[in-house]
């Protein structure tokens, strides 16, 4: 049986501010229809049944309701059952959001959007955004919604400087769009936003063994600067080393077959072999003992982990091309 | 044996081929028994040992048996005569007054050794001493050493401290608890009474008793390992074809992959199957599966403590892991000094006279020097892993000097 839908929303997955935009426009929805409507927000993990119940219920005068269910993937069986049968009969001008994350760990839980769905839910998507391709969209997207336009150039500073945070670029976006014209290019940008947000330790790593000796270092200061554990770029300088050498010693040009005898993904069996280039197998070697100490010494070893990395890299970066 | 100051029978018969030991223990055990019956004491008993010797030399067995010695209830001929039930109960870990720390996890905390200094306050239940007997003491942290020191300096009248460490170095033990303790001194037990026990005890026949003796590097659990399980047989025998097997640069990648995915393997056939036991065992006993009122609540402390088991658990499994790879490592030293000494022209023992071809054939194409440097990688290696390193970072670094020389 399928439902009204304007009273069932379903909103699924866990792209923080995506997921408060849907259910804040959930709220105004029901608030058009109904300007008294009463709305509440409540975690499911919070819940008993009866009170549950005694929420979704209609009241005496039928006042309109919102009943905001956050982190409904932690519902626990009775919870869901509950959830699901007022889904299916909703009470007159209760309006029901319920906000998924798309996990969960109880087997009912994990089922409850499917079930939702065939309820006839209203469904909301907000996946993480991962790929950089779909964050620029995002960014230009916020960019017009507030009436303004930017370019490429400044999109990619935009995001370089502001980092992949969602909440944090869409308010970068409003505000740059208030303090121009409207038309952002780079050097809009950079009259407000300077340095890096994000450096992870592969970068540092990859322009190490590329022989970047001045990227390599500006990026490890970065790393360091924005509290990237000494550890993890550690690690990272250890991987890609170690990824050149079992590349290159395999002594194969076909990535897709190397990637499957190596397990390793495609990606990085192709990088791999572009940044072997200026590594034969004695300076690997070299560069995998420095690795190996740069390990020890980020663990305690050292008294000072960050000259201690700072040393490694500049000796990855005069190994290459050896 | 006729010297009756070394017994082998009875608890004794675990000590393996560490007479000196045996004898002044022995010593203290009849004293400590004329101090008990109120007579004038000799000496040979104090209330702190500290137990040394090469891993695999017996420090803990030599300290369970002289435990069991000390509780033994036989009236008349050598005290620790194995067969009474403190003996036997000591020797199984289940005595009354015998606490065992052996710990399993990376370090024994501060915690646990207060609540033992408070457990070994109490005077003896059933037997005549309290014995607290602290496998690896090299593995207390600072805090703990000095929540030990306390109640070393200070024995309750009946409580004998036994540690064992695998050498009396400060970075072992510190200096302040070794001050106050008797030191018990064992050697490198020698071939033919390691061979002697594993035909004893384990009944293994002679060939095999022989020949694990003499690649075990003196370490008794190793030989009884390698005398019963074929599986750590075969582990060797890949480790020390390692040497010989890296021939492109490639090899070292497999090489390394292998050993530490070997060691991995070593180390959780068993603990899997443990974790998962121990894990279904905390939660019936913290109510899970239960219905009814108040179920809910329960469970949720239940998942704090499955996950504070869940961290001990991990502990447990880095550091077998590391043991599991350290010995694979100590077999990989003994091939390259093994080269060494051919090189030399000693007649020194080899560590893995089996080896023998391998190890003439390096032996010609190596030059000392890079028997040497390699040698040198192997220990850097042993020492990065306790430093923390990541396994295989470290075992590559290592394998890569081992290709190369």
């Amino acid at each position: 049986m399928a439902v009204d839908p304007s009273s069932l929303h379903l909103v699924l997955g866990d792209e923080e501010l995506l997921v408060e935009r849907a259910v804040r426009a959930a709220v105004r929805d029901a608030r058009e229809a109904d300007p008294t409507a009463e709305s509440r927000r409540v975690k499911v993990s919070e819940l008993t049944g009866s009170e549950l119940d005694e929420m979704l219920s209609p009241s005496l005068f039928s006042e309109g309701r919102v009943v905001a269910l956050e982190a409904a993937q932690e519902a626990n069986k009775e919870i869901v059952e509950a959830i699901l049968s007022h889904a299916g009969q909703p009470a007159d001008g209760v309006v029901l959001v319920v906000v998924h994350s798309g996990g969960g760990r109880a087997k009912q839980a994990k089922e409850m959007p499917k079930a939702l769905r065939d309820l006839g839910a209203r469904v909301t998507e907000c996946p993480k955004i991962t790929k950089p391709a779909k964050r620029e969209a995002f960014v230009r997207e916020e960019v017009s919604n507030a009436g303004g336009r930017i370019d490429a150039a400044g999109v990619s500073a935009l995001i370089e400087s502001v980092g992949s945070d969602l909440r944090e670029l869409a308010a970068a976006a409003s505000q740059l769009v208030a303090d121009t014209d409207g038309r952002i290019d780079e050097t809009a940008v950079r009259r407000y936003h300077q340095g890096r947000a994000e450096v992870s330790g592969f970068a540092v790593a990859e322009k190490a063994v590329t022989g970047d000796r001045a990227g390599s270092l500006e990026a490890l200061r970065w790393a360091l600067r924005i509290g990237v554990p000494q550890v993890l770029i550690a690690d990272a300088l250890a991987d890609t080393v170690r990824t050149i050498g079992r590349v290159a010693a395999a002594g194969r040009t076909d990535t897709y077959r190397l990637a499957g005898e190596l397990s390793l993904p495609e990606w990085k069996v192709r990088k791999a072999l572009s940044q072997a280039r200026g590594w034969n197998s004695s300076s690997v070697a070299e560069a995998m003992r420095a690795v190996a100490t740069v390990n020890a010494e980020v663990k305690g070893q050292a008294a000072d982990a960050d000259y201690a990395l700072e040393r490694t890299v500049l000796r990855l970066v005069g190994l290459q091309g050896r | 044996m006729a010297d009756p100051d070394v017994p082998d029978s009875g608890v004794w018969s675990e000590i393996v081929g560490q007479p000196g030991v045996v004898r002044s223990l022995l010593a203290a055990v009849r004293a400590a028994d004329l101090s008990v019956r109120g007579d004038s004491d000799t000496g040979a008993m104090t209330h702190a040992w500290l137990f040394t010797g090469p891993p695999g030399s017996g420090r803990s067995v030599a300290a369970r048996a002289f435990a069991a010695a000390l509780q033994c209830e036989a009236e008349g001929g050598t005290p620790g005569c194995g067969q009474c039930s403190a003996c036997r109960t000591v020797l199984a870990g289940t005595h009354a007054d015998v606490r065992v720390v052996a710990p399993e996890g990376l370090s024994i905390s501060v915690a646990e050794m207060r609540s033992l200094v408070q457990a070994a306050a109490r005077r003896p239940a059933t037997g005549r001493w309290r014995v607290v007997l602290i496998e690896d003491a090299d593995r207390l942290t600072e805090g703990a050493g000095n929540a030990l020191l306390k109640v070393v300096e200070e024995p309750p009248e009946r409580t004998v401290f036994l540690l064992c460490a695998p050498s009396d170095h400060p970075e072992d033990v510190p200096v302040t608890i070794r001050s106050r303790c008797r030191p018990v001194r064992l050697s490198t037990p020698l071939v033919a009474p390691i061979a002697d026990m594993l035909r004893k005890r384990d009944g293994v026949d002679d060939e095999l008793a022989d020949w694990a003796a003499s690649v075990c590097g003196g370490h008794i659990g190793r030989a009884r390992r390698l005398a019963t399980d074929s599986q750590a047989r075969q582990r060797r025998e890949d480790i020390l074809r390692i040497p010989r097997g890296l021939q492109r640069f490639s090899d070292v990648f497999t090489a390394s992959s292998e050993l530490v995915r070997s060691s991995e393997a070593e180390a959780g056939e068993s603990g899997e199957s443990r974790d998962e036991a121990e894990k279904e065992e905390l939660r019936t006993a913290m109510g899970a599966g239960g219905s009814g009122k108040g179920t809910a609540s329960a469970t949720k402390g239940a998942n704090a403590a499955v996950r504070e088991l869940e961290k001990r658990q991990k502990s447990r499994a880095t550091r077998s892991q590391r043991d599991a790879l350290d010995l694979a490592l100590v077999d990989l030293a003994g091939f390259y000094r093994d080269v060494l000494i051919a090189r030399s022209g000693s007649t020194a023992a080899p560590n893995h006279p089996d080896f023998a071809d391998d190890v003439a054939e390096a032996c010609s194409e190596w030059t000392s020097e890079s028997t040497l440097r390699r040698l040198e990688a192997v220990l850097y290696c042993r020492r990065a892993l306790a430093r923390n390193v990541k396994p295989l970072v470290a075992v590559e670094a290592m394998i890569t000097t081992l290709h190369h020389g």
